[in-house]
């Protein structure tokens, strides 16, 4: 089998368990003129694959399918370019085995 | 009315949290503890080997109702290329001891079950509710925590910060630092579903025996990482952790990687046929013994990964997190008893104890092998492993030249790939760093 018949990531993530909190995005992304090159690397190494580029050249963030690993947060908390939180308590991703 | 105040909060119900409820609701204390998933482990990843002396020091016939999978017989360590592994396995039949030192365990059900016994012991677990904040008086010393529920906050003598890797009250509230992306790996996970009997014969195991692969190499392309495979009774745990320094540099997919892991012609007829259930990521903190923040201040201590209180040469974690948190809970029950307040003074006695436990002093032994891996991760995990799959295959096919040509091709490959003084100070560094 080759790397590429696998499973993409979105299909990954509907093994997953989620309860998801409707319209509070716990992620988002600030305005900004041009990502930096963390806020880039992330649309390739957030695991559940949340971030992409919009029309523009702007770095967004769809946090459905989000695992919480904090990755995001560890790269670009610090850089202002992420406001970064934790789901409302029990909302979010429900691991079933972890 | 007067509101309700508790002797310890503890914030978080995985490893450590549980331990620490744990300890000081069995010893009387009044306890609450705030976990933010549905119920506790919801929000939870590890690999996951248990050890038992760890646990057992804090609940000792966990045995008779504690959800283990398998008890471990064999360790594998492989050394991968693309094409192959080199391996050290160590099996022996001593490990079917009664009490077995190493089990594979589901964290999720584990976590269940270890929060069920802080029940028991008289703690109370708010499951759903996110801590948001900590509480301060006027001085700046902690008095409780603010939560996601409406109301004022939650007052206690003493907070557990049991938040794990990625804990926010303590990184916002200044009483720590963010990790550094060179001292946290990410590792991706994925539940792999198997009958019980099909993984016994693929791994050659009887009864309820159990055989984990640590592996490294090209699997992380050239990043610090590790692979993993563990067995549980009708699972298997495939993961793989590499730094997140490593994969911004790169610009890596983790899923990418873990794809490339699964389909290594040496795993892929360990997985066969088998139906995956969950995809699951998580940070490992990995800095060791220099990363390791403030551990207590003025009505507050921190234990666990939040700490960074995790051996990543041994693939250690959740024990050091138990033992932290259970040390916390005895010197938070020393001071209450002694009728004591719990300031930043007096709490250095869970500091004293943690720096006589094994926890630090093994945290001190490997202080300089983050530093090693962060530095040295090309040569570590790519080019090392590929020589080494190079010399073995040579060694191992016939066809006609000497022995000692194909010694000195080896070595000449060796030194072309790393020079003579890259050779020795690579092996100076790695000497030093496990010394
Ligand atoms: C893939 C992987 C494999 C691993 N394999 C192993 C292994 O085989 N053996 C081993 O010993 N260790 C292993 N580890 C490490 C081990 O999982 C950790 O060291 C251990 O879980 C740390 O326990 P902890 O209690 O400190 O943190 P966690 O277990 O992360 O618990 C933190 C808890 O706090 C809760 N929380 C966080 N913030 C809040 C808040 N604000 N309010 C309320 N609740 C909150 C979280 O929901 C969570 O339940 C592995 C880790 C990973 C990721
Ligand atoms: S927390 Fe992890 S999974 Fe969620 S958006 Fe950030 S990087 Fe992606």
């Amino acid at each position: 089998m080759s790397e590429s018949s696998f499973e993409p990531i979105e299909e990954k993530l509907y093994w997953n368990r989620y309860l998801v909190d409707a319209g509070r995005p716990h992620i988002r992304v600030r305005r900004h003129l041009s990502p930096s090159a963390s806020l880039r690397a992330l649309t390739k190494i957030c695991p559940a694959n949340c971030y992409s580029f919009d029309d523009a050249g702007q770095v967004k963030v769809v946090t459905d399918g989000c695992l919480e690993c904090g990755t995001c947060r560890v790269l670009c908390e610090a850089t202002g370019e992420i406001d970064w939180n934790y789901p409302r308590g029990g909302f979010g991703i429900l691991f079933k085995f972890g | 009315m007067s509101r309700e105040r508790f002797d310890a909060i503890v914030v978080g119900a995985g490893m450590s949290g549980n331990a620490a409820a744990y300890t000081m609701a069995s010893r009387g204390l009044k306890v609450l503890q705030l976990e933010r998933g549905e119920y506790p482990g919801s929000k939870n990843v590890q690999g996951a080997i248990l050890y038992a002396n760890m646990l057992e020091g804090i609940v000792p016939n966990f045995r008779d109702d504690a959800p283990l999978e398998r008890h471990l017989v064999e360790q594998r360590l492989w050394i991968m290329d693309d094409t192959s592994h080199s391996g050290m396995h160590y099996r022996s039949h001593d490990f079917n001891e009664q009490r077995a030192n190493r089990y594979t365990i589901v964290r999720v059900q584990f976590d269940k079950w270890f929060a069920g016994k802080v029940r028991e012991a008289g703690g109370t677990i708010l499951c759903e509710t996110t801590a948001t904040k900590l509480a301060r008086d006027c001085s700046g010393n902690v008095i409780g925590v603010h939560t996601d529920r409406a109301g004022r906050p939650i007052l206690a003598d003493v907070v557990v910060l049991a938040e794990g890797v990625n804990g926010v009250l303590g990184t916002r509230m200044g009483l720590r630092d963010m990790p550094k992306s060179q001292n946290v790996a990410l590792a991706v996970k994925e539940m792999h579903f198997l009958p019980e009997h099909v993984i016994a014969e693929r791994f050659g195991l009887t009864g309820d025996q159990g055989c984990v692969i640590e592996a490294l190499g090209t699997i992380s392309r050239g990043m610090a990482g590790l692979g993993f495979l563990y067995t549980n009774r009708d699972s298997i745990s495939l993961g793989i952790g590499c730094l997140v320094s490593g994969l911004a540099e790169s610009m890596e997919s983790p899923h990418t990687v873990l794809n490339g892991f699964k389909c290594h012609p040496s795993i892929k007829p360990l997985l066969a046929g088998s139906e995956v259930k969950e995809y699951a990521a998580h940070l490992i903190p990995e800095g060791g013994f220099r990363a390791i923040p403030e551990l207590h201040g003025e009505g507050w201590v921190v234990v666990g990964d939040a700490a960074q209180l995790n051996n990543a040469v041994h693939r250690e974690g959740s024990n050091l997190a138990m033992t932290s948190g259970q040390i916390a809970g005895e010197a938070i029950c020393t001071i209450k008893n002694q009728g004591r307040l719990m300031t930043k003074d007096n709490l250095s006695l869970y500091k004293s104890m943690l720096d006589k436990s094994f926890v630090i002093k093994d945290l001190i032994k490997h202080k300089d092998v983050p530093a090693l891996l962060h530095t040295n991760s090309q040569s570590l995990f790519s080019t090392y492993p590929k020589l080494l799959s190079q010399a073995a295959q040579s060694f191992v096919r016939v066809e006609g030249s000497t022995k000692i040509e194909k010694e000195k091709a080896a070595i000449d490959a060796f030194i072309k790939a790393r020079s003579r003084w890259g050779l020795v100070s690579d092996a100076v560094r790695i000497a030093r760093a496990w010394r």
